[in-house]
């Protein structure tokens, strides 16, 4: 049974439609990064599978539930972190923990310990009797995570976590995300490409409320990985590498070549055949190698590429 | 039961953001004073130069005393009511912090009735200081008032109170705005305040309260059990009618 699982979902806001039929399935105990560009559609999704907003049409179901219906249900197996938490700045932390604790009815002695624990997660324990209305954008981040985590949620969803960090910030908020890989079902929506590279398993993109597609991270890069490769020879070879760039290019399985002084960008129709060839074509030119590699996409390319592949669709 | 949890923070908050603390202070100044000022007036009055001019004053009596401190405790009820209570679930709505809680299992019933429990908290705990701070001076400058009576007076007087904090926790639901809602709990106060005024329509809404209050205090013993029930029914559908929209709104 998959973690959430959601099926044509829309959401219109007077004539603003910010999801246009989302259908989306995300498995157990994976980290789920929910890619897309500003006003896509990712805080209203969340809001809805956390049951804050309703669906105009369409179900999803958390936890086996179906939100759309009756969300209440769901609430002691998720944990939520907003963009930008809100708390009561006249409490302290431990105050504001254990707050939650008494709402989730936990008893006195458990409750205690799970504050106590928390604090130390969050790195917050010199600072547990402060008033939270003096605290920074990563102690406050770092307070709404460990609130999201005081129940030990099946399912954790974070709205952009890490968007509004400054890089040491950024670095703790991840350090503690990562760590929950394999506890908890892990839904995290932003816009920072770099932020889903490191810590998402999967990875789903939205672009004016649709899907754009969902896959293992991995299985992403590769599905859209550009096929080529890039050769660099030495000094010597630099006359070489012109002659072999014009032979080369006229071989079935290469798509275009482009040199740039030692260095030569091979861009391949088939890359098995290509990953044979090239190696030997390079032998047999007698050129000095110093590097060969195989360019992997990054997701940005792959972001980038998809949305604007999007964009263009009418 | 998380009603008891969520009014436990509630009063938590009450005594951190200074909110108890002003309304008992407002509440006790007024207490206080009411018995005192009609006690003094003649005589600060006479202190004055006056040019000439008599000025006769009557003497003061223990009702003018009773009269200026229901007048005071009614109006002044009411401005903190409206001021205290208006932001209480816009402010949570707009500053994030209901949908932080609400995604837990903190019903929205519970979230509502805890607001309206504190603030029922706040008003009983300074009306009774209020109350017994004035009883004392108007039995040192005055006589001794009868205990029910008083007792009675400053029950009708709280609940006048409630009545327009449950209206105005109302408006409070409707919005994320406190400004808004503020504007909407004023037009909802002058809409029965104008009903008030619609012939012998005032014997039965809120405002009765108070001059039932009044003559209680006089002897007299004509109940107004009418707007006794109209007002507990103003605060138990305004209550209910916040839970009924907030029950179902995106936060």
């Amino acid at each position: 049974m998959p973690a959430i699982r959601i099926e044509e979902l829309r959401k219109v806001f007077g004539s603003f439609v910010a999801l246009d039929g989302l259908s989306l399935s995300v498995d157990e105990g994976v980290v789920f990064g929910f890619l897309g560009p500003n006003g896509a559609g990712k805080t209203t999704t969340i809001r809805i599978l956390t049951s804050l907003a309703h669906a105009t049409s369409g179900h999803a179901w958390v936890a086996g539930k179906d939100v759309t219906i009756n969300g209440h249900e769901i609430a002691r197996q998720i944990g939520y972190l907003p963009e930008d938490p809100a708390f009561y700045n006249w409490m302290n932390p431990r105050e504001f923990l254990d707050y939650i604790g008494r709402v989730f009815g936990m008893p006195s002695t458990e409750r205690t310990a799970r504050v106590k624990e928390l604090l130390a997660l969050a790195g917050l324990e010199e600072a547990a009797k402060r008033r939270i209305g003096g605290f920074s954008r990563g102690m406050r981040q770092r307070l709404g995570l460990a609130q999201a985590l005081f129940n030990h949620p099946d399912i954790l969803f974070l709205d952009e976590p890490a968007s509004a960090l400054d890089p040491a910030g950024r670095k703790e908020v991840l350090e503690f995300i990562e760590q929950q890989r394999g506890q908890c079902t892990v839904f995290m929506s932003t816009h920072i490409l770099a932020d889903v590279d490191r810590v998402c398993d999967m990875v789903g993109i939205i672009n004016r409320g649709k899907l754009v597609t969902a896959s293992p991270r991995e299985a992403l890069l590769e599905r859209y990985a550009i096929p080529a490769f890039e050769v660099e020879v030495d000094t010597q070879s630099m006359v070489g590498i012109s002659q072999w760039s014009e032979s080369l290019g006229r071989q079935p399985w290469v798509k275009s070549v482009s040199v740039d002084g030692q260095v030569a960008r091979v861009i391949v129709n088939n890359l098995e055949v290509a990953k044979r060839e090239l190696l030997a074509s390079i032998a047999q030119a007698g050129l000095i190698l110093i590097r060969y590699e195989i360019l992997r996409s990054s997701l940005e390319d792959v972001f980038l590429r998809l949305v604007e592949q999007e964009e263009v669709r009418p | 039961m998380n009603i008891f949890v969520a009014f436990r923070k509630e009063w938590l908050e009450l005594l951190r953001s200074y909110r108890l603390l002003v309304v008992a202070i407002v509440l006790v100044f007024f207490g206080l004073t009411s018995p005192l000022f009609d006690k003094m007036m003649p005589e600060i009055l006479s202190a004055f130069p006056t040019g000439g001019i008599t000025i006769q004053m009557p003497a003061p009596t223990v009702g003018d005393a009773i009269g200026q401190y229901i007048k005071n405790m009614a109006q002044f009820g009411l401005v903190l009511a409206l001021l205290l209570t208006v932001g209480t679930i816009a402010q949570e709505k707009d500053k994030g912090t209901a949908a932080m809680m609400l995604v837990k299992p903190l019903p929205r019933g519970s979230f509502v009735l805890s607001k309206y429990l504190g603030i029922t908290a706040m008003f009983a705990i300074s009306l009774a200081i209020a109350a017994i701070g004035c009883y004392y001076y108007t039995m040192l400058l005055f006589e001794t008032l009868d205990v029910v009576h008083w007792l009675a007076l400053n029950g009708l007087i709280l609940l006048y109170t409630l009545v327009y904090a449950a209206l105005t926790l109302f408006c409070s639901t409707l919005t994320r705005s406190q400004v808004v809602a503020g504007g909407l709990a004023i037009v909802l106060f002058v809409i029965l305040g104008a009903i008030s005024s619609i012939g012998t329509l005032g014997k039965y809404l809120p405002g009765e309260l108070v001059n039932w209050g009044m003559r209680v205090m006089q002897g007299d013993t004509t109940a107004s059990w009418v707007s006794f029930g109209v007002s507990v029914g103003l605060i138990a559908v305004s209550l209910l009618a916040g839970w009924l929209v907030f029950r179902r709104q995106e936060l």
